[in-house]
């Protein structure tokens, strides 16, 4: 592949006949003017990238540059999420990278019957996010409030015995919070399709000093999202000590590929 | 337990808030997502998304939820002798040292001493 060409940058797969129009004015990743490539009933979205910046050697050091990832996560994000906005979408990840439509198309060709058993399992449904935090320190006293024992205040052991304390009620915290994290769960998917619990990213990232005891992901119908957003709300005002965050509606980046595993 | 009516509103907003609102969305909500999830198919150019170590290592699975929190270690609690239910350890580690005084007092751990700086050399080699 040469330095100066192209590569074609693959966002998502919609079905061919949802996928008029969807693509209009949406830029992508390069500024690009996301198209349509179309193939065996379905519809891939695509931009037409540099590989000078896109290529494999580039695209591998690009990826270790926060601010060029994030902008470029996001410029994903955005077209997917737009055509989200009128269509079911299965979303690819990010830095998939094709030579040409035609080696897409055979991707549409190969992959045919999984990604129309992805696109069934998304329709009408969307991602949402639910992220529990949790101040230990409220955690810490709320079932056993934190009492001086007069008397044991000099010694050594008295420090000991202050320390055990100081460390057994953060233990209980992390108990009390893993306990309600699964309560949550468990109430949340009684309201969804599907849901999974994802490791808390980077609080760098999330700007919060807080414990994240849950960071939960579903995928709800949208008739049904208003009644899931209303659980959430309900489930805040019972729950003491922690606090809800829902995000989305997402693309359903986190159920498009679970038929591939099937 | 604060929370903005936004984020509770029981109507549904736009997608992926990067549409409607470019860097309000949390950056790392977006990467683990488009990095973590989506469906993975292979392309032409092949980035492999787990070899990059600003990836795994700074953004993917750091500071991991409770749930995962043992697979990374995060399980001080079950190794702090102070803690409530694990004195044994402690007690065993003083019973020892206890012991080991008594010997040193009664003159036997002089002579052991030397025997042991003899034996040295010998190690080494």
């Amino acid at each position: 592949m040469s330095i100066d060409g192209v590569g074609i940058w693959l966002y998502a797969v919609t079905a061919a006949e949802s996928a008029g129009g969807v693509v209009d004015g949406l830029s992508g990743v390069a500024g690009e003017k996301i198209r349509l490539v179309a193939g065996d009933g379905l519809a891939a979205i695509v931009g037409t990238v540099p590989l000078r910046e896109f290529g494999e050697e580039p695209l591998r050091r690009h990826l270790e540059d926060l601010d060029w990832l994030a902008t470029k996560a996001r410029a994903h994000d955005a077209v997917i999420s737009a055509v989200a906005r009128s269509a079911a979408v299965v979303p690819v990840t990010m830095a998939t990278v094709y030579l040409d439509d035609e080696r897409v198309r055979a991707v549409l060709a190969a992959r045919h019957r999984e990604f129309l058993a992805a696109l069934d399992r998304v329709t009408g449904r969307d991602e949402l996010g639910v992220k529990a935090y949790a101040d230990p320190s409220t955690l810490e006293s709320r079932d056993q409030p934190f009492q001086q024992k007069s008397g044991e205040r000099r010694s050594g052991t008295a420090y000991l015995m202050k320390r055990k304390r100081e460390l057994s009620s953060r233990e209980r915290a992390y108990r009390v919070a893993a306990a309600e994290a699964e309560r949550l769960h468990a109430a949340l998917l009684k309201h969804a399709v599907d849901g999974k619990r994802k490791p808390a990213s980077d609080p760098s990232l999330s700007g919060r000093d807080s414990w994240t005891v849950l960071n939960g992901t579903y995928l709800v119908a949208k008739s049904a999202e208003g009644d899931f957003r209303k659980a959430v709300a309900g489930l805040q005002e019972t729950t003491a000590g922690i606090e809800l965050e829902i995000t989305g509606p997402w693309p359903p980046y986190s159920f498009a590929g679970d038929v591939m595993n099937e | 337990m604060t929370l903005s009516d936004d984020n509770l509103s029981p109507v549904p907003r736009g997608y992926g808030g990067a549409v409607s609102s470019p860097q309000s969305t949390n950056l790392g909500d977006i990467l683990e997502r488009v990095l973590d999830k989506g469906l993975v198919i292979a392309g032409d150019i092949r980035v492999n998304l787990l070899d990059i170590e600003l990836i795994t290592i700074k953004l993917r699975l750091i500071i991991a939820s409770l749930e995962t929190a043992k697979e990374v270690g995060i399980d001080w609690w079950e190794h702090d002798p102070w803690l409530a239910g694990n004195s044994s350890k402690l007690e065993i580690e003083n019973e020892r040292l206890r012991a080991r005084i008594e010997e040193l007092e009664a003159g036997d751990g002089e002579r052991r001493a030397l025997k042991s700086q003899r034996v040295e050399p010998e190690d080494v080699d």
